[in-house]
C-alpha cells in the first residue's frame, strides 16, 4: 500500500459494496436486519478506512488481504484502559 | 500472530491523527519500537455499524474480534463490553484450530477443548455414535 498525503481534513472511509446514499437511507429495522445478517461462514463485509503504520498514513482495504488469515479487532477507543 | 501468518487489523472511531499519538506517546512504552500493525480508523463506525459491533448511543465500538480465513470468509467471532479484556491465548488457539481444519480440506475437526498436540477427530461415517471412544470429557479441559 502506498503511504497517503494527509491534509488538514480527517480522512474516513466506508464500507464497500453498496452506496452511501443507499446506507443513509436505510432505517433502523432495516440495520438491525443487516447486523442479523453478519453470520460465519459467509463473506466478511469488504470496507476501506485510513489508518496509521509505523510513522505512515496509508490506506487500508479489507480485500486487499484475500489470501491471508486475518484478526479484525474492533475497540472502544485510543487511550482507553483495558 | 505473525508467527502464525495471520494480518492484524485494529479499528476504532478515533482518527489517524490520534492513534499516531497513541502509538508515540503510549503504546511505545509498552510494546518495542510501537504496534506493528495498522491501526484504522473508522469515522462515525460506518464499518462498525456493518460488523453490529458499532454502539450508537456510547458512539463507540465494542471489542469485537473477527477471524477472517484467506477466501475472506468469516470463520468466528466474539464481541465483549468495553470493560473487559479478550483473551490473546483463545484467539490464537481458534486460528491454529481453523487453520489446522482448513490444511486438511476438513478431514479433520477439533473437538472441545482442542489445542495443539491434542487429537483431532476425523468426521466419517466411521465416527458416526463413536465419538465416545475417541473424545473424553476430560479433554474438553486444560
Amino acid at each position: 500500500m502506498s503511504e497517503e498525503n494527509i491534509g488538514c481534513a480527517r480522512p474516513t472511509g466506508g464500507p464497500l459494496g453498496e452506496s452511501l446514499d443507499e446506507q443513509e437511507n436505510t432505517d433502523k429495522k432495516t440495520i438491525k436486519k443487516e447486523r442479523a445478517m453478519l453470520m460465519v461462514g459467509q463473506k466478511a463485509p469488504d470496507f476501506t478506512a485510513p489508518a496509521y503504520q509505523e510513522g505512515k498514513f496509508v490506506n487500508i482495504k479489507l480485500s486487499d488481504y484475500l489470501g491471508k488469515w486475518v484478526l479484525l479487532c474492533f475497540y472502544p477507543g485510543d487511550f482507553t484502559f483495558v | 500472530m505473525q508467527n502464525l501468518g495471520v494480518e492484524v487489523l485494529s479499528m476504532s472511531i478515533d482518527s489517524v491523527f490520534v492513534h499516531k499519538m497513541w502509538d508515540d506517546d503510549e503504546l511505545k512504552k509498552m510494546v518495542v519500537g510501537g504496534v506493528p500493525f495498522p491501526m484504522l480508523s473508522d469515522g462515525g463506525g460506518k464499518v462498525g455499524k456493518v460488523y453490529g459491533v458499532f454502539d450508537e448511543q456510547a458512539g463507540v465500538e465494542a471489542r469485537g474480534r473477527f477471524i477472517i480465513d484467506p477466501d475472506g470468509i468469516l470463520q468466528g467471532f466474539e464481541v465483549l463490553t468495553p470493560p473487559v479484556g479478550r483473551n490473546v491465548n483463545e484467539t490464537i488457539r481458534q486460528l491454529q484450530a481453523f487453520q489446522l481444519v482448513r490444511e486438511t480440506n476438513g478431514a479433520e475437526a477439533t473437538p472441545a477443548g482442542w489445542k495443539p498436540g491434542k487429537k483431532t477427530l476425523k468426521p466419517g461415517i466411521d465416527l458416526v455414535g463413536k465419538v465416545w471412544k475417541e473424545w473424553k470429557t476430560d479433554m474438553a479441559f486444560d
